[in-house]
């Protein structure tokens, strides 16, 4: 993984630099079936290193494939990279440690799920059960997020092809 | 886009059928493996536009008309929102799945199949239709510089 973020980095084509992200997000799905969350994992592989693959490389299609060089000096964005990161590392440090029992996500609903989601939903897979059943009103939120997004886009895409298109026919009655 | 390699054309049309079977297989086993509505979009949707970037936007379009895709992205929310109100018909609570089946566990068990439903409906016709405005853009311009029609 810091192989493939070191390539994006250094890299000026775009199409590498495109590549390498699908890359890097196959090695974190691979993390995310190592902790066992494989439906995690399922979804970096489909989003992650799929869908928004293909659509850069659609993007690609639009722009040229090599990065314009640097206009301004990389030093404030580099500190403010490394300002985050070390503020996320430091709050890291307060976590509790990994698969304990008896940290607050382990007692608070989850052995609830555990031990009632079959008998109340008759679903083996937990995830689901708490996904569609228990957390519906989170995933109704999710889905209409990403309606609300993909409505976005369609507005503004739309709209600019649609100026782009008038744009063409006038210039094709003036010439 | 890439329309003369034979190898792609042929690869892509063994793919096509697998890639959505695969995606049916996590939609409707969400329940007992994992995968639900949501990856299930995505592959559904990514094995589409595979199509549309081997064999033109166009061709894609030929599936999925784009009229039909737009409306889709609605029904989706609706579908699911609109569970949680025919639970309510019911006289449980919103997205209260229980009293869809004769007992709480079929009930429950419908309710996740609809839902889960409503999202991958949704997240399909999202994807492909940020594919469908992306590539659509690519037509627009390769018309306007008019270099190949």
């Amino acid at each position: 993984m810091v192989a493939a973020v070191i390539g994006v980095i250094r890299s000026r084509n775009l199409f590498v630099v495109v590549m390498l992200g699908g890359i890097y997000s196959f090695l974190m799905a691979t993390v995310m079936v190592a902790l066992d969350a494989v439906d995690v994992a399922m979804t970096e592989a489909a989003v992650g290193a799929g869908m928004s693959t293909v659509l850069l490389l659609a993007v690609l299609g639009l722009v040229k494939t090599r990065e314009a060089p640097l206009r301004h000096s990389p030093f404030i964005p580099l500190l403010v990279c490394f300002l985050t990161g070390a503020a996320l590392i430091y709050g890291t440090l307060s976590l509790p440690p990994f698969g304990r029992q008896d940290t607050p996500t382990n007692q608070h609903v989850a052995p609830y799920y555990i031990k009632n989601s079959v008998k109340e939903t008759g679903s083996p897979n937990i995830v689901t059960a708490v996904l569609a059943s228990y957390r519906g009103y989170d995933t109704l939120g999710e889905t209409t997020v990403i309606f609300t997004g993909g409505i976005g886009v369609l507005i503004l895409l739309s709209t600019s092809r649609r100026r782009r298109l008038k744009q063409s026919s006038d210039e094709d009655s003036s010439t | 886009m890439i329309r003369d390699t034979i190898i792609l054309r042929v690869v892509i049309k063994l793919l096509l059928p697998a890639i959505l079977l695969f995606a049916l297989y996590v939609q409707f086993h969400g329940d007992y493996g994992p995968g639900g509505g949501f990856q299930a979009g995505v592959a559904a949707a990514a094995a589409i536009i595979l199509y549309g970037l081997v064999f033109g936007v166009s061709a894609a379009r030929k599936i999925v008309p784009q009229k039909f895709l737009f409306s889709l992205i609605p029904i989706g929310v609706l579908v699911f929102s609109g569970t949680g109100i025919v639970s309510w018909f019911f006289g449980a609570n919103y997205l209260d799945y229980s009293p869809f089946g004769s007992d709480s566990k079929s009930g429950q068990h419908l309710g996740i199949l609809i839902v889960e439903l409503g999202v991958f409906i949704t997240v399909f016709s999202t994807m492909l239709a940020i594919f469908y405005s992306f590539a659509g853009r690519s037509e627009i311009l390769s018309l306007d510089g008019d270099t190949d029609k």
